[in-house]
């Protein structure tokens, strides 16, 4: 047996990515997304969170067509093929755009600002864009 | 006195331009969301009054592809905000002396 797989179990560390721009008019939106899905290959603990404009992120019928740029909405779609299932959505934010659950591409847990700050407190790595 | 043309491109979420821009305008002037402005125009958002609330002050716009983009062709936007297309942004800029962009 080699000798790396009798050190012991391997670390799962928990990583939060927290989404809070806008998609289009910046490109942080879109980069997130490819991070995360990169970072997913690697069998960590994934959650991710969005918020503030974040939340927009996930806005049903988005049509690009006029402005020339990528609908890359339908990629969060892609998030559970990765068994990344940990997905929180502020309710705050949601609330202040006038948008519900409803109103997004993909299932996600709605979830306080005062719950989602413990979930947030017990994280090994916190990536914010 | 020239009449001006207000561009907003920032999420009022995020950024103080639609808030500076309603300060120092002139009451006449136009103001036209694009961008992430488009979020100033939601009815049922929390901040709704700022625009809603100036509309003898200003003439409202929003870009109609911007609006599509984002995915609020099915969301209702604030009452009296004309939506334009590229072409009708093209003629504001034509019809205002001045335009400026509040980045």
């Amino acid at each position: 047996m080699e000798e790396w797989e009798e050190s012991g179990p391997e670390v799962v560390k928990r990583f939060m990515y927290v989404n809070r721009r806008a998609p289009y008019g910046t490109i942080y939106a879109l980069e997130c997304l490819e991070v995360v899905l990169v970072a997913a290959a690697f069998d960590q603990d994934v959650s991710v969170v969005f918020m503030d404009d974040g939340v927009c992120q996930l806005k049903k019928n988005q049509d690009t067509t006029g402005i020339g740029m990528k609908n890359f909405s339908k990629t969060y779609g892609a998030l559970d093929d990765y068994d990344v299932e940990k997905i929180y959505v502020e309710k705050e934010a949601l609330d202040a755009r006038g948008l519900t659950a409803e109103d997004l591409v993909i299932p996600v847990e709605v979830i306080a600002a005062v719950d989602l700050r413990e979930i947030m407190a017990q994280q090994d790595v916190v990536i914010s864009s | 006195m020239s009449n001006m043309l207000h561009l907003i491109n920032k999420s009022p979420f995020e950024r103080t331009a639609l808030d500076s821009c309603l300060r120092l305008a002139k009451p006449g002037s136009s103001i036209l969301l694009i961008e992430d402005g488009v979020y100033a125009g939601l009815e049922k958002a929390a901040h709704a009054e700022k625009i809603a609330g100036r509309m003898e002050d200003f003439s409202f716009y929003v870009l109609g592809p911007d609006v599509a983009a984002r995915g609020l062709g099915d969301t209702p936007l604030i009452e009296g905000l004309a939506v334009v297309d590229y072409e009708g942004f093209v003629d504001l800029v034509v019809e205002h002396d001045v335009t400026q962009s509040w980045l």
